[in-house]
């Protein structure tokens, strides 16, 4: 008897209970349902319009070619990285290894930094104009661009570093301090390699914003469609350059084409990223 | 010898991490010094609350793009921030662990995508399709929040999804135990308790819409007028100052500035009111 009583509750249908269901699931389908229609409807609509003349050494108004642009990416990439790789492992090692906890100056820094991570990019762009163009009077450059992005990207690095080094155990300081090795030493032959997988993936993931980023560099570092012979000129990187040939209205088969290459950097990047990032767990776990 | 280089390291890492210190003064300092004495000169009045934007005669005011950035933001929240919240709910409590693997980094991915690609689909396909079933230019307010409410989904999903997670496993198997079905449980007693950080969420997903900048300004309109409809063209804050930057001089460029701090202020609240919500609990 109890039993068919239980085997009758359980069958019975809560309508709110399956509206609910329902709408979670909907929100689902919706979410995965718009990221992969964009991702086909870029890749469709672009790849036939992926030219090997797209690819040419030069730029002119016939042929928009964007390689000068995806140098420049490439050189916008590594000039970023040079800055805000450095700089933001070692504040990150300075907030896990050295800061003792409740410090004035640890809550200052963890402040400015989410500050820095919520600051648009229109307005990190504005500032190196002001700073970089203006101020230092370097013009449009790419090292003005270059250090602007250095900046917006120095919050993730230092949290995804951060994360990585909480994440070393903390046998592994003892250990080190117990065989006689110094903070320094512990540091850079314990703790580095160990958090390096994290490290890694947080700056994958500092790639694909510099590779993305298009409001921050218009000002400080202009939209010349060459690769510059020197740092102090300016350059477009694929972003930008995608930007004015959108803007420009005249383009829009090698806007296509250019937007299939953003997406395949982006999404690259991020499955590189997540591999590391796994790498990190598997050996954690 | 090694005394000293173990110091010397330690002051370098020290240095290193007042870097962020010295970044949001510097761009505190170069903002505010540019701007606000432009603000001073229109007028304060004038600038925020004049309904007028004419750089030609001189007239500044800034009035509409902070409602149009307003207007933009909200339409976002409204249509994004339902479906972001529904969406982690699903991620933690509806998806299988093997479906989970391969949603989880599809998210992100979301995330991921490039500005100028989000509004360059929203101009392909967004606007002729607005178009089509308005019979209006397919750019404004309407348009602009829908892609907008895209771009948000994954931080709101992000932050919203580890705050429903934070949830002690006990209020789930409570509701349970009394009875509750599994949607019950999960949505009268898990989220409601979750719900400072869902709101901490929202808040970062604000943040995000009022910043946008790129893909905003290729499917809005740009025109610096209050919008009457939800079809007509609208100009955000962000959008006024990468649409004239380039050309502007003087008093204009002082008062594009100006309205970067007006931005600049509007992101420091918002930022604020994340980490106090943050700090509240789950």
């Amino acid at each position: 008897m109890a039993a068919v009583q239980s085997a009758r509750i359980k069958k019975r249908i809560h309508p709110l209970s399956l509206f609910l269901r329902a709408l979670v699931i909907a929100a689902a389908v919706m979410t995965i349902g718009v990221l992969l229609f964009l991702i086909a409807y870029i890749l469709i609509r672009g790849i036939p319009n992926l030219k090997p003349e797209l690819f040419a050494w030069q730029y002119s108004t016939e042929n928009v070619s964007m390689l000068p642009a995806l140098i420049n990416t490439v050189i916008m990439t590594v000039l970023t990285l040079l800055f805000a790789i450095p700089v933001g492992v070692a504040a990150a090692i300075y907030l896990v290894e050295y800061a003792k906890r409740g410090n004035r100056l640890v809550s200052a820094v963890r402040l400015t930094t989410e500050t820095l991570a919520g600051i648009p990019s229109i307005v990190y762009g504005l500032f190196g104009f002001l700073f970089f163009f203006m101020k230092l009077d370097w013009g449009y450059s790419m090292l003005g661009g270059s250090l602007t992005l250095a900046i917006m990207i120095l919050p993730l690095i230092m949290r995804t570093t951060e994360e990585a080094l909480l994440a070393v155990p903390d046998a592994y300081r003892e250990g080190s301090f117990g065989l006689g090795a110094g903070r320094l030493r512990t540091v850079f032959s314990i703790i580095l390699p160990s958090a390096m997988p994290g490290i890694l993936a947080g700056v994958i993931l500092g790639i694909g914003r510099i590779v993305g980023e298009t409001a921050a560099l218009i000002y400080p570092a202009g939209t010349a469609a060459v690769v510059p012979s020197s740092l102090m000129e300016s350059g477009r990187t694929l972003a930008v350059h995608m930007y004015a040939l959108t803007s420009e209205g005249l383009y829009m088969e090698e806007s296509y084409a250019t937007a299939v290459v953003l997406l395949l950097l982006v999404v690259g990047l991020n499955a590189l990223s997540a591999f590391a990032a796994r790498r990190l767990t598997r050996r954690r776990g | 010898m090694k005394n000293i280089t173990e110091s010397m390291m330690r002051i370098v890492f020290l240095a290193a991490a007042c870097v962020s210190i010295i970044a949001v003064l510097l761009i505190c300092i170069f903002l505010f010094a540019n701007g606000v004495p432009a603000m001073l000169e229109i007028g304060v009045g004038d600038f925020l609350f004049g309904s007028v934007w004419r750089p030609l005669s001189d007239i500044y005011g800034i009035f509409p793009m902070i409602v149009g950035s307003i207007y933009v933001t909200a339409g976002a929240v409204l249509l994004g921030v339902p479906i972001g919240i529904l969406c982690a709910v699903f991620l933690v409590h509806f998806c299988p662990a093997r479906l989970y693997r391969v949603l989880k980094p599809m998210v992100e991915l979301l995330a991921g995508i490039p500005s100028i690609v989000y509004g360059f689909f929203g101009l392909v396909v967004l606007v002729p399709l607005m178009q089509q079933l308005t019979g209006s230019s397919g750019k404004g307010l309407l348009t602009a929040s829908i892609l907008l409410a895209i771009m948000i989904l994954p931080t709101v999903i992000g932050v919203a999804e580890s705050a429903i997670r934070a949830v002690p496993e006990s209020y789930y198997e409570g509701a349970l135990a009394l009875g509750a079905t599994h949607e019950r449980s999960v949505f009268f007693t898990v989220v409601p308790a979750a719900r400072s950080g869902i709101m901490a969420g929202v808040v970062l997903g604000v943040g995000r819409a009022v910043g946008e900048t790129m893909a905003v300004v290729m499917i809005a309109g740009n025109q610096p007028v209050i919008p009457e409809s939800l079809l007509s063209g609208v100009r955000t804050l962000t959008a006024n100052i990468v649409l004239e930057m380039g050309y502007a001089a003087d008093l204009h460029r002082e008062a594009l500035i100006a309205t970067a701090v007006v931005l600049f202020v509007f992101i420091l609240i918002i930022n604020l009111t994340f980490s106090l919500l943050k700090r509240r609990g789950y």
